[in-house]
């Protein structure tokens, strides 16, 4: 029963953490480069358009949703499983998510960094 | 990729490692918290530790979301991932703990990733002519209800 709350709290955990992150880097690129911002038309344009935009606000609740399953999660399970297994399965989640949702080029690359990051973060907890 | 860039990213990277680290101690001396006493939760919050934690990763989210509007997530989220070495070497060299041959493992992977995804473009938007000037502002949505930009659709 312990296992099942603590792999169930993983699982939302990680969904959020997807969800939320994919929606977040949405909502960034449609309010555009910061930088680029920054210096034609000053701070309160790019408070202005973040605030403005919809994605974002998904985005946050969507991470302010994972972050307090991850609280409860780790106060159920054991912290050395919990974290780095959403960690771990948040990467390649998104790596799928971000090739899928957001378009993005997906390549031999970016998919090795993704699968190298996260193992590495599976082994640090051991 | 300007210095700026670099900077931003060292800002994801260290705000998170410090933020993470932060939080765990401080809700290792709150204790468990559960869905049937919420003020617990409430509790976790007002601890120093939590608190400090919880400010550090709204600095980290502010670098997030700026290295967002100009670097794919893809790219983001391994260039970053350099914080799990960090924290393992703040770990074996500041506070002498020891660090094991596993974990030099996964330091050893983290970081080979990281190499990795650093070497290639940070930006492969499909219609991206120009990288880093790929999303002009004039085509931007300017209020919430307008349309959908143009990768959604295509």
């Amino acid at each position: 029963m312990k296992h099942l709350y603590t792999w169930g709290g993983i699982l939302i955990v990680v969904l959020f953490s997807v969800v939320g992150d994919i929606l977040m880097t949405r909502a960034m690129k449609q309010v555009g480069d910061m930088h680029e911002l920054w210096r034609r038309s000053g701070v309160v344009t790019i408070v202005g358009r973040v605030l403005s935009n919809a994605n974002f606000f998904l985005g946050v609740s969507a991470m302010a949703v994972a972050f307090f399953s991850l609280l409860f999660a780790l106060s159920w399970g054991d912290v050395s499983l919990v974290a780095p297994a959403a960690a771990s399965l948040t990467f390649i989640g998104n790596a799928f998510a971000a090739k899928v949702f957001l378009h993005e080029k997906v390549d031999r690359r970016r998919w090795l960094a993704a699968t190298l990051v996260a193992a590495g973060v599976a082994l640090l907890a051991g | 990729m300007t210095f700026r860039k670099y900077v931003v990213l060292a800002g994801v990277t260290v705000f998170a490692a410090a933020g993470d680290s932060m939080l765990s101690h401080g809700m290792k001396q709150t204790g468990a918290i559960s869905i049937h006493h919420l003020q617990s939760l409430i509790a976790a919050v007002l601890n120093p530790w939590v608190a400090i934690g919880i400010l550090l990763l709204l600095a980290f989210f502010a670098a997030y979301m700026n290295a967002l509007s100009w670097a794919d997530l893809t790219y983001v989220l391994p260039a970053t991932s350099l914080g799990y070495v960090l924290l393992a070497l703040v770990a074996r060299f500041a506070l002498h703990e020891q660090v094991s041959p596993m974990r030099w493992l996964g330091i050893a992977l983290i970081s080979g990733g990281v190499g990795f995804v650093a070497g290639g473009p940070a930006l492969t938007k499909p219609h991206s002519e120009h990288p880093g000037h790929d999303v002009p502002a004039a085509h931007l949505p300017s209020h919430p209800h307008s349309n959908p930009p143009s990768e959604v659709g295509s």
